[in-house]
């Protein structure tokens, strides 16, 4: 047990001004844990244009919001965070650091952990104070299996799961401070130089928000399946991820994969069409809330998962479903 | 120019789930008997990302790529599997000490013993171990030597002293620079990776492997394996899947289709 009481700091990323959904989420996380911890939540943000995130952080549960709002943090630069983050985090001398397990906090927090001398528990699906001490649960060998670490140093950093977390109902009343902090940072210190940036084409934002998620695996049999998943995810309002594999084929954009090293989603309806399960990907749909799978290999260890299974062709079933939801609909 | 590649050694992760086991008393995976060990996927990307920088670079260009791994004594599985992909050399440190230290020590004994190699250009690792899926022992090498490092990669090239990187990006790629020494971690978007020809297979067996304890890195006992230990492990467990699947059939797609397109319906997602 520590003798400060300074409860927890929470990284926000921001996208186009707003804090992302996973910011919001382990703000939930970080309130819950001061329950247990004591010591205020201090939420941080670095971007530009932040005018109205004080409040927003507030009401979802911040105690105090430190804004960054600065033009060299308009898009996210691992060495440039750095200077400023280390220093506000030295200042505040939490207990506990929360910081997203996205790409750029996955690039961030093993480096703050090694410039801060302590360390960093990757990819945690839940956060325990047990004596005192944080307990985090994190996901290993590909997802098979969990690991509880504890850390003799503090704070302890931890990256947070997307959708592990319940965000609090934002509420207008709760009280806090903003306070405005001016960068530290050396520009001549950043070594590495970002020569250009193309972002895909995606429904970026909808996948980790639909509530229909439809992944395609090798059993679509190419390219073309990936045609009707989209189809289907239009009229059902969803959005469509895939497995490494498919994405290694090029069958679909990058951007599409679900899993350990691609996204994480957790809709209330996650279909997996032509995906065996390996838990690599499991580790980015487990926490969906009803798995249904299409496989021709009725031993395939997505059934292990999934509410309903399906052992069939996908290729013949998919656009057989398309077109019974277009009856439904009609 | 000299690359030093780190690598660790790890169970098959491609193994079935059902095969998976874990001794929950001494928290530690237990080996499935008669499987080989393999190096971890992205370390062998990392390897393959040295050897097609080599390559680029031609017959003539002097490119000498160093593997570097710490494994218990007389484990050379990974080094042999790395030197057979084409590496000229590795470095072992093998001393029991240096076992199971974590993200922390084991970034700490990578770093001295790339420190005590010298004069090493670009370090190479994989984006985190298929075992500790943790990410942070690249990086870790990075700070701890005070030089850049890029993430996530799928294209290294170097050109005049200056290493360029396609990194993957959640929504797209971004290309990132930096003077030598640098650090990448290599991703799965790198692409296949080339199998061990016969003959270097043969030649590798006589490339020099160097054995290194603490001392010859210059760090003493404390500083290396679970001494140094900042983290413990509270608990090791395969998570309880208690779902029952209930499996849709009919006569023709068509039909199953219409069973499921009706319980989406019923659970309102339609």
């Amino acid at each position: 047990m520590t003798e400060k009481n300074n409860g927890v700091l929470v990284v926000v990323e921001v996208a186009e001004s707003q804090p992302v959904d996973l910011g919001l989420e382990m703000l939930g996380l970080a309130r819950r844990l001061t329950d247990g911890l004591g010591g205020v939540v201090t939420a941080v943000a670095f971007g530009a244009g932040l005018e109205n995130i004080g409040e927003i952080l507030i009401a979802r549960g911040a105690d105090q919001v430190l804004v960054n709002d600065n033009t060299i943090f308009s898009d996210f630069h691992a060495e440039a965070w750095l200077p400023d983050l280390s220093k506000i985090i030295s200042e505040v001398a939490p207990d506990i650091v929360l910081i997203g397990h996205s790409e750029p906090g996955t690039d961030l927090a093993p480096r703050l952990a090694f410039r801060l001398d302590v360390d960093v528990a990757t990819g945690c699906e839940s956060i325990e104070i047990v004596n005192g001490r944080p307990h985090m649960t994190r996901s290993c060998f590909g997802g098979l299996a969990r690991e509880v670490v504890t850390f003799s140093k503090t704070p302890a950093l931890a990256t947070i799961r997307s959708k592990s977390q319940q965000a609090l109902e934002p509420m207008m009343e709760r009280v806090g401070e903003v306070q405005q902090v001016s960068s530290i940072l050396d520009e001549s210190s950043i070594r590495t130089r970002v020569v250009s940036r193309e972002t895909e084409k995606a429904d970026g934002a909808k996948m980790e928000s639909a509530k229909i998620v439809i992944g395609g695996g090798l059993g679509l049999g190419g390219p073309e399946g990936f045609k009707t998943l989209n189809e289907i995810a239009e009229l059902v309002d969803g959005a469509v991820g895939a497995s490494r594999a498919a994405c290694d084929l090029d069958w679909c954009p990058r951007s599409y994969q679900i899993g350990l090293s691609g996204r994480t989603v957790a809709p209330e309806l996650y279909l997996a069409v032509g995906i065996s399960g390996a838990s690599h990907h499991m580790a980015g749909c487990g926490n969906s809330k009803t798995i249904v799978s299409v496989n021709t290999d009725p031993k395939a260890e997505i059934f292990k998962s999934s509410r309903f299974g399906i052992v069939g062709n996908s290729q013949e079933i998919m656009p057989a479903l398309a077109e019974e939801i277009r009856k439904l609909k009609a | 120019m000299k690359i030093a590649v780190c690598v660790k050694q790890i169970q098959n992760p491609e193994i079935p789930s059902a095969q998976f086991r874990i001794d929950e008393e001494a928290k530690v995976l237990i080996p499935v008997s008669g499987l080989s060990p393999v190096l971890s996927p992205f370390d062998e990307q990392a390897v393959e990302a040295a050897l097609r920088i080599r390559d680029r670079a031609g017959e003539d260009a002097d490119v000498e790529i160093t593997i570097v791994t710490i494994a218990s004594k007389g484990v050379r599985a990974p080094i042999k599997a790395a030197l057979a992909l084409g590496a000229d050399n590795a470095v072992l440190l093998s001393d029991s000490v240096f076992d199971g230290g974590g993200g922390y020590v084991t970034a700490r004994n990578l770093a001295e013993a790339i420190r005590t190699i010298g004069d090493v250009d670009l370090i190479l690792t994989g984006r985190q171990a298929a075992d500790g899926d943790a990410g942070v022992v690249g990086l870790g090498i990075a700070e701890i030597l005070n030089i850049p490092a890029i993430t996530f990669a799928r294209d290294v090239q170097v050109n005049d002293g200056v290493v360029t990187v396609q990194r993957v990006l959640q929504d797209g790629i971004e290309t990132v620079e930096a003077d030598l020494p640098a650090l990448v971690t290599i991703s799965n978007e790198l692409g296949k990776v080339r199998h061990a020809s016969m003959r270097e297979t043969m030649r590798a067996a006589k490339k020099p492997v160097n054995e290194w304890t603490p001392e010859d890195i210059g760090l003493d006992g404390g500083q290396v394996g679970n001494s140094a230990v900042r983290y413990k492990r509270e608990r090791l467990y395969v998570p309880v899947n208690d779902i029952e699947c209930e499996f849709i059939s009919g006569d023709t797609p068509a039909e199953i289709a219409a069973t499921l397109a009706r319980h989406m319906r019923d659970a309102k997602l339609i």
